[in-house]
């Protein structure tokens, strides 16, 4: 029998003690129950939910295994996951959507810092486009990538080159694997790839990478600052609900006008009046 | 009825091995030097590794089987032992126990082996099908309706049927094997490669038949997944009739070898 180590930061019951506040440490070693395996189940099956989604499903797991649930002890049910997801590098991670500004919950993959974890599925060509659609991505002003502007930075690929109608297929591939959104014939980085390859874009892109001044993420479909010399970024939906009811927007960085359109916030679809 | 199955599994075996384009010959020759260790040879290989790096290989292995898991393919020792485990294969025993454990305890997931002649493994769902519609709908795979129909027509009529009889049946419900379908595409391939493959069908030649016939079987996978009994209740509202009208089927699907399928729970239904 192999003895487990005793961790710094665990008193004698084995729950964890020290830096972390402001959480229950007794339902962070809460053990792993049927509850937990029927959201991880259903998370492996569709990649990514919203957070209403995820709350629903809490419940409907701990319903279905006759665990009690407390609907605000969702993130805490998720750790739970995590921590036995950890030796596997994946883990359930919360990120916004830069369409709609709503959380998102993705199970990832955190083993590469590449996009090698694609491997298993798309040839060594694939994710080279893959890659140059990207490059696009994070260069352009909108977070967007035509495709034709696609079609054409298939002339500089090092790989097997890709006919027109494989390209085609592998865009429609992409989306439906959740790695990219498509609307009206142009590309974006669906809210699932943000999620998982966040590092990855800060390590690729450095430089050219925008982070959102509100919430600090990274941010590819936003609003510039005017101001020469002040330039911050911010996500549409962080936009819609940082300026939402002044009637003069300002920079939170410079306090320049923000000449910008300031759009609606999106309600959640529960919330909505239908 | 037990020979004529255990014969024609052999002929699906052989018929497999040389099917062109597959690349199970080379596999098998891994399998055959592959020998099990003994329990001290792996007692001794485990005191020449890390904790740190059996965890490392078992989180491996899990991965593994996901991915594949992902696709429906079986996994085959000789790939797990040839790709993930390398250099460690002397200590395999402890670190699949593991991996099958992980996948217990973390993903509800029973690691069962299908072949045990050809160690082949896959993955069934140890969790109940919740009684509620969950709350998520997961991108149903169209596939899985029609393959449900073939399981069920197959089972219904005795567990064995010629190929034509699920042509004809495929042809009435608009879906043409000779055709390209519009969810489906190439519905013979899927049925004759894809679900065979995946070892939800077994698609064996009748000997003696010009034309070649073929006739089919539920395959070994099917066998563990999917629930006899559902079906006599899917058939059962369908044809507005009591399940155990159909006297032959209901005594197969309460079988004793069928109750291993009931996973997790110890009691019949």
């Amino acid at each position: 029998m192999c003895k487990t180590k005793k961790r710094k930061d665990e008193d004698k019951q084995g729950r964890r003690v020290g830096k972390k506040s402001g959480t229950s440490w007794q339902n962070m070693s809460r053990q792993m129950g049927d509850s937990h395996r029927r959201f991880l189940q259903t998370m492996m099956a569709n990649g990514i939910i919203d957070e209403q989604g995820a709350k629903a499903l809490h419940q409907h797991c701990c319903e279905t295994h006759n665990t009690q649930c407390a609907p605000d002890r969702l993130d805490d049910f998720i750790d739970t996951i995590n921590l036995k997801l950890q030796p596997m590098f994946m883990q359930i991670r919360k990120g916004m959507s830069e369409d709609n500004g709503h959380q998102y919950y993705a199970l990832v993959n955190m083993v590469e810092n590449d996009v090698t974890r694609m491997s298993s599925d798309y040839a060594d060509n694939e994710l080279e486009l893959f890659k140059k659609t990207m490059d696009l991505i994070v260069g352009s002003e909108d977070g967007k990538a035509s495709s034709t502007d696609i079609l054409n930075s298939t002339d500089s690929m090092t790989t097997k080159k890709l006919k027109k109608s494989e390209i085609e297929h592998l865009l429609n591939r992409l989306v439906q694997d959740k790695w990219l959104s498509e609307k009206r014939g142009e590309y974006t980085l669906s809210t699932r790839c943000i999620i998982e390859m966040e590092p990855y874009i800060r390590a690729m892109y450095q430089d050219q990478v925008k982070v959102c001044h509100i919430c600090h993420t990274v941010a590819f479909q936003c609003q510039i600052c005017e101001n020469p010399t002040c330039g911050i970024k911010i996500h549409n939906p962080c936009v819609a609900r940082y300026f939402k009811g002044r009637t003069e927007p300002r920079c939170p960085a410079c306090e320049d006008f923000w000449p910008h359109e300031i759009p609606e916030v999106r309600r959640p679809r529960s919330q909505s009046r239908r | 009825m037990a020979n004529r199955k255990r014969l024609s599994n052999t002929q699906s075996s052989s018929q497999a091995r040389k099917h062109p384009g597959s690349s199970m010959t080379q596999e098998d020759d891994d399998d055959v030097t592959f020998t099990q260790p003994s329990t001290s040879q792996v007692q001794r290989g485990l005191e020449k590794v890390t904790e740190a790096q059996v965890e490392q290989k078992t989180a491996e292995v899990v991965q593994y089987f996901l991915v594949k898991e992902q696709k429906k393919v079986p996994v085959r020792r000789a790939d797990l032992v040839k790709h993930v485990l390398k250099e460690h294969r002397n200590i395999y025993p402890e670190i699949l126990k593991r991996a099958a454990r992980t996948l217990d305890q973390v993903f509800g997931l029973k690691l069962v082996e299908i072949d045990p002649k050809n160690h082949l493994y896959i993955l069934i769902n140890n969790l109940e099908p919740s009684d509620g519609a969950s709350p998520i709908n997961c991108p149903a795979d169209p596939k899985r309706g029609l393959l449900f129909v073939i399981l069920s027509v197959i089972f219904m009529k005795g567990g064995v049927v010629r190929e034509n009889v699920i042509w004809n049946l495929l042809k009435k419900l608009r879906v043409d094997p000779g055709e390209k379908h519009e969810d489906f595409g190439d519905v013979k391939k899927v049925v004759t490669d894809e679900f065979v493959r995946q070892r939800y069908l077994e698609f064996v030649r009748i000997p003696h038949t010009e034309p070649v016939e073929h006739e089919l079987r539920w395959g070994q996978r099917a066998e563990k997944e999917v629930s006899k009994t559902k079906i006599l209740d899917v058939m059962g509202e369908l044809h507005e009739r009591d399940p155990q009208s159909w006297s032959q089927q209901y005594r197969e699907a309460h079988s004793s070898q069928n109750s291993t399928q009931q996973p997790g729970s110890s009691s019949q239904r």
